[in-house]
């Protein structure tokens, strides 16, 4: 029978592919490049959001094929690593409209203070009020900023790091569903406030967002997300040694 | 491209090594922000490839997300357990959150007059 010379050719194969990095790189890409061919023909609109969908695909083609996580972050790894970078390249729309930032100083600084403050009490005390367990309630506490600086928080508060990435995740995406709505609603019109608000919610995930609609509410929202994470890490630790 | 790459990891480099060595809580790529922030200050221009890099980088911000996000594979017991509880803080919370900052952003903005150009101003 040729199909047993050809499957365990295809086992093989897979087994060779698998263990490398190209094909969870290439499959991420993918996965992020139907998400947004989605968003684009939804119209652009918010709730289609393509990292929501690369997520959805992704883990479901993992439990398909009965990958464990590792295997896929080995090879997403080289994905995942940019966000350092991207980080660091938030500087150059900061210097290109700093004349329109440096006015805003007073305004950035009183709504840094008061967003950092109420997204780590609230996400705590919402958490607490459900009976959500000690360990996860703290693993929300830095839910509202970039990955790579929460999972750090976490650590230091005794939460578990890789929740926080799914939670932080989750924040993201909601912060870029409703942003759009919600300040309609608000009749906010000032793009800086407006991208300020969801740089501090939804880090770099309501940023990208932003920088979807507008550039000046991007790159507010970028430097909302780079405040916040230095706020973020400050205040957790100080907010959740009052709390015990 | 190579040199806007390796400017934008030089600077995350000094920044991780400027965090440890000084032993601040800020983590090495906001101090990277800030570094090549003083670099472009500096210099009094961005060059054109570090533009075309950063605006490819940021452009596609939520791709570099994924790779963490699918995470959510290993916590799926802990989420069916306490979902309810997770979900209500994370959405009250962002929504929150949001309404706070952009509230008070208005606020300071009219009380000390820096209000937004009408350049500055979109929808609603």
């Amino acid at each position: 029978m040729i199909t047993d010379v050809i499957e365990p050719a295809i086992q093989d194969v897979w087994v060779y592919l698998t263990a490398r990095p190209l094909v969870w790189l290439t499959v991420t890409i993918a996965a992020y490049l139907i998400g947004q061919w989605l968003f684009e023909r939804a119209g652009r609109r918010p709730l289609v959001n393509p990292v929501a969908i690369a997520v959805v695909l992704l883990v479901a083609l993992l439990m398909v094929t009965g990958t464990d996580y590792q295997t896929y972050f080995d090879g997403a790894q080289f994905v995942h690593f940019l966000l350092g970078p991207a980080t660091v390249a938030l500087a150059v729309p900061l210097f290109q409209n700093f004349s329109q930032v440096r006015r805003a100083a007073l305004p950035m600084l009183a709504a840094l203070v008061a967003g950092s403050v109420t997204a780590i009490l609230s996400a705590v005390g919402i958490a607490m009020l459900f009976g959500v367990s000690l360990e996860t309630s703290r693993s929300l506490a830095s839910k509202s900023v970039t990955m790579p600086i929460a999972m750090g928080i976490t650590e230091q508060i005794g939460g578990i790091p890789s929740l926080t990435a799914v939670v932080v995740m989750i924040t993201g995406i909601i912060g870029a569903m409703v942003v759009t709505p919600l300040m309609d609603l608000l009749r906010i019109g000032d793009w800086r406030a407006r991208g300020f608000a969801v740089g501090v919610a939804s880090h770099g995930i309501g940023t990208a967002r932003a920088f979807q609609v507008n550039e000046i509410a991007g790159t507010f929202a970028g430097i909302a997300m780079a405040l916040n994470g230095i706020a973020t890490a400050i205040m957790v630790p100080l907010l959740i040694s009052l709390l015990d | 491209m190579i040199a806007a790459l390796m400017g934008l990891l030089a600077c995350q480099l000094a920044g991780e090594l400027l965090a440890r060595l000084l032993g601040l809580p800020v983590p090495g790529p906001v101090l990277g922000t800030i570094l090549l922030f003083l670099v472009l200050m500096a210099r009094g221009r961005i060059p054109d490839t570090l533009r075309d890099v950063s605006r490819t980088l940021l452009a596609n911000l939520s791709l570099l997300f994924v790779p963490a996000g699918v995470g959510i594979i290993q916590h799926l017991d802990r989420l069916r357990g306490e979902w309810l509880g997770i979900a209500a803080a994370v959405f009250g919370s962002t929504v929150l959150t949001m309404v706070v900052a952009v509230l008070v952003f208005r606020g300071v903005s009219r009380l000390t007059g820096a209000d937004a150009a009408p350049s500055d101003r979109g929808r609603a």
